[in-house]
């Protein structure tokens, strides 16, 4: 009888346990490194509003969207479209948000404009001197990220060089990639325009800049979307809900272009 | 006689509670390796053994993927033997240094030093190797990038020195006087009977010390990843190159759970754990020699 009694109890206090968690007002969203600031951005000024939290986890678009798969998060963010094959499992993607990929060099180097052929022709070995540009006699240092990156997998398919980038160097994340551009003088590198700091030169791509206007009228060609994916057929929680639908309203666009991205609704 | 049934009651508890945090570690390492086995086996054999461990393309995210690790295991195996190459000399002769020449307060001062390079992340190293030794190996060498092999071989040499000279030390410092005072007596100068006696003396300390370092070095993911650029190249001193534990590091975060890509990743983890297996096999040899004598 004791027995029974402490077996009762103790499934009742697991219970509480797990019914405390669910009664927390928290949003878990997981995904792309890139949309570190974006979001950040977004969950400071939901939080005040709401006072739900949003939980952010940086693990990549893929584990983002794994994450979501398995129900590891509420809301999984990419910094790419869906493939085919994740469609197919039953997730949806909303677009949140559009992102400049910005070319960047050193502050030492002489180019200031490429175009996206020459890009592309750096970038596949075609070109590999500075001077062939008009630069100065030095070979360039192409700066690139790691396989399965959103940054490398969307710049690649824009520049369609997918699988043939002769990289000099494959780095993790998108500070690296700035920093290694900033301390070589022939360095060439791309990154979320967002996080581009004055360490760099941030070049035109056919005499366009970077800018909002620019991405968002589609005359900047180096660009990707930044993704919100949920699984088809499944309601979110309440909290999540809010929290998505005021992420993609209208309301939220100041937010978003504050962090240097570009809203799509 | 029933206090007594009590006080064993609680005896058998306790031992049993500490019997089960004492499993928890064999646990541990139980569940890591069915683990490694069970998820590394499937790319192997899609991929085929030779292919795998003999390929020298890794092209994972192509059109036509390729996985062949063979440049990674040829980078970790340079890498790390450069290290040693590098490392181990140094460490040994600051180990005799400090075991046999230097006063008291010396030693302990510089043993201090070693405990705190010691305790420095590996990240921190990777940065100052990133933002120092990259761009002065580019000045220094007139090539496009410094980032490569050589970097991480002199990283690698840094972050073991402490662990091999704290073994040395420990290891010279357990050789008995007596060996040197015979040696001394027998009209040995102390330099010659420092190398010839109690270095030999002390070898199966030494060679631990040795293999200790390379477990370091060949296991190092982070500082590693920050200077050797990561591109899949076959090795070569200025090169951009991976190792194994960077292949899975710069990878793992962006492949999608499923695919032949990350169980491709998960076959290198597990012939990077074989790799280690062996290296602590050999440690095991060098520290039970040193008890049998």
């Amino acid at each position: 009888m004791r027995k029974i009694i402490s077996l009762i109890l103790s499934v009742v206090m697991v219970m509480t346990v797990f019914t405390a968690c669910a009664g927390e007002k928290k949003v878990t969203t997981d995904g792309s490194t890139s949309m570190s600031s974006v979001i950040g951005a977004l969950s400071e000024v939901f939080e005040n509003e709401t006072g739900i939290t949003v939980a952010y986890n940086a693990t990549g678009s893929s584990a983002g969207i794994s994450a979501v798969m398995e129900g590891r998060c509420d809301i999984g963010l990419s910094s790419r479209s869906l493939k085919a094959e994740e469609i197919e499992k039953g997730l949806k993607e909303t677009v949140l948000a559009y992102d400049g990929i910005a070319i960047i060099v050193n502050p030492e180097n002489v180019i200031s404009d490429l175009s996206l052929e020459n890009i592309a022709k750096i970038y596949t070995g075609e070109i590999t001197n500075w001077s062939e540009l008009g630069g100065s006699d030095a070979e360039i240092v192409l700066i690139g990220r790691e396989a399965g990156s959103g940054t490398r997998d969307g710049f690649e398919s824009i520049t369609d060089t997918k699988d043939k980038c002769k990289y000099r160097q494959e780095l993790t994340s998108t500070g690296d990639v700035i920093t290694a551009v900033a301390s070589n003088p022939n360095a060439i590198g791309y990154a979320s325009a967002a996080s581009v700091k004055d360490t760099v030169k941030t070049v035109t791509v056919d005499g366009v800049e970077v800018n909002e206007e620019n991405i968002k009228n589609g005359a900047y060609l180096v660009q990707r979307p930044f993704v919100l994916v949920t699984k088809e057929g499944s309601k979110l929680s309440d909290n999540a809900q809010k929290f998505f639908e005021f992420i993609t309203s209208s309301d939220a666009n100041e937010v978003i272009t504050k962090a240097g991205v570009v809203p799509a609704n | 006689m029933k206090k007594r049934d009590k006080k064993q009651l609680i005896e058998h508890i306790v031992h049993g509670i500490f019997a089960v945090l004492g499993l928890v570690t064999v646990a541990s390492v139980l569940i890591i390796t069915i683990y490694l086995i069970v998820s590394g086996m499937p790319a192997l054999w899609e991929i085929g053994i030779t292919d795998f461990l003999f390929g020298e393309k890794w092209a994972s995210t192509a059109a036509e993927p390729e996985f062949g690790i063979l440049p990674f295991v040829l980078t970790s195996v340079y890498g790390t033997a450069g290290a040693v190459l590098i490392g181990v000399p140094v460490g040994f002769m600051a180990a005799v240094y400090l075991s046999k020449k230097a006063s008291k307060k010396v030693k302990n001062v510089i043993l201090i030093i070693i405990d705190m390079l010691a305790g420095i992340p590996s990240v921190v190293y990777g940065l100052v190797g990133m933002l120092v030794l990259v761009p002065a190996i580019r000045i220094l060498f007139n090539i496009p990038d410094g980032s490569g092999l050589l970097a991480a071989i002199i990283v690698l040499s840094v972050m073991i020195l402490p662990s091999v000279i704290k073994v040395s030390v420990t290891a010279l410092d357990a050789v008995p006087k007596e060996y040197e005072e015979a040696s001394l007596a027998l009209g040995a100068n102390a330099n010659e009977t420092y190398m010839r006696v109690s270095v030999p003396a002390a070898k199966s300390g030494i060679a631990a010390a040795v293999v200790l370092g390379v477990g370091r070095a060949i296991g190092e993911a982070m500082a590693v990843m920050m200077v050797t650029g990561n591109a899949p190249n076959m090795p070569s001193i200025f090169q951009s190159v991976r190792f194994l534990t960077t292949a899975i590091a710069s990878e793992m975060a962006y492949s999608s759970p499923g695919t032949l890509q990350q169980n491709a990743l998960f076959s290198i983890a597990l012939v990077l754990f074989l790799f280690i297996l062996m290296i602590n096999a050999v440690l095991n040899f060098f520290l039970k020699g040193d008890k049998d004598q």
